[in-house]
């Protein structure tokens, strides 16, 4: 029953669609050069929105996420790194604000554990294997006995 | 024997860990400020009662104060004006006002509506001076000691509980320090 429907409509329905996508998009920013506009969004993506918390600057429609992307493209347009900006950032919402967390003394352990986890399981294997490769050879030799 | 200790060790030390981890968790939402132990951001901003003066932080030097993020869009800001009131009677500390991306007509007619409780409010029209301040939703307030550095955050309306148990005793206590 649907495919008698018009091509006029289902054109129209998915011209309609798109153009939502078109204005509802939260962020329009435009930097002059390609660059820039390629940092800033990864940036923004980067960047957590601390009012919804689990949005991006670029994704989210609040105002204080619009007010941090203009930060973001005044200090980029000023020619600073994308490490000053997020330092910048971090000191003013901490470190929570990156989406990718900074490495840090207070979170070292963090970082850490999954080396000293791999460390651990390396020497349990190890141990389980050496003890293993000892039984098989005592397993060998009563039976080269009996059997010879 | 040693072959159920290790686990259960480890089990029992995993449980430590995160009991630790839950107890310290702070409260969902609220998100610790970097600016504790740090001095407070440099300001100078138009004052709300006369435009053409300015509400400085430097002028604050010297004295604790209260630094309370406001808006009359803020619906908890309504919540907790009438503590407010109660702290600027109190007349322990003055009380600085951050009018955040506000009309200052709005602004003017909410504090003659409902007192004023500010000694100075300074407007922050784009908003800039509350990223300084880390600010990501109002109420925020912050209490700044005379060193002029940030002791203690209080995110959300300031309550009775909050002056007496949080706020007061750090003015109070003699000199310590951040």
């Amino acid at each position: 029953m649907s495919r008698r429907g018009p091509a006029c409509l289902r054109w129209g329905v998915t011209v309609a669609l798109w153009l939502c996508g078109l204005v509802w998009a939260v962020d329009t920013t435009q930097l002059p050069d390609p660059a820039l506009q390629a940092r800033y969004e990864v940036l923004t993506h980067e960047l957590r929105c601390m009012q919804c918390q689990n949005e991006s600057l670029a994704d989210s429609p609040v105002d204080l996420a619009a007010d941090l992307r203009r930060e973001v493209r005044d200090q980029l347009l000023a020619g600073k790194s994308d490490a000053q900006i997020r330092a910048w950032m971090a000191a003013r919402y901490g470190d929570f604000i990156l989406f990718r967390p900074r490495f840090s003394l207070r979170n070292a352990w963090l970082w850490g554990a999954p080396a000293v986890l791999l460390l651990v399981g390396v020497i349990v294997a190890w141990r389980v294997v050496r003890e293993r490769t000892a039984l098989l050879a005592d397993d060998h030799e009563p039976l080269d006995e009996d059997g010879g | 024997m040693n072959r159920f200790l290790l686990p259960l060790g480890i089990f029992l030390l995993l449980v430590v860990v995160l009991a630790i981890g839950i107890k310290h968790s702070p409260d969902k939402g609220t998100i610790a400020s970097p600016l504790l132990g740090k001095p407070a951001p440099q300001f100078a901003l138009p004052s709300l009662a006369d435009p053409s003066r300015q509400v400085r932080s430097q002028d604050l030097k010297g004295r604790w104060y209260l630094f309370n993020v406001w808006g009359t869009w803020c619906g908890e800001c309504r919540a907790e004006h009438a503590t407010l009131l109660q702290v600027s009677r109190a007349g322990v500390l003055p009380v600085i006002g951050l009018d955040w991306k506000d009309s200052d007509e709005e602004a003017r007619a909410w504090l003659s509506q409902l007192g004023n409780p500010y000694q100075a409010v300074a407007v922050d029209r784009n908003g800039r001076t509350a990223i300084d301040w880390g600010v990501y939703g109002a109420p925020e307030t912050f209490l700044v000691n005379p060193q002029g550095v940030v002791v203690y955050k209080h995110i959300g309306a300031v309550t009775l509980a909050t002056w007496t148990h949080e706020i007061l005793p750090r003015v109070t206590a003699p000199a310590t320090g951040s």
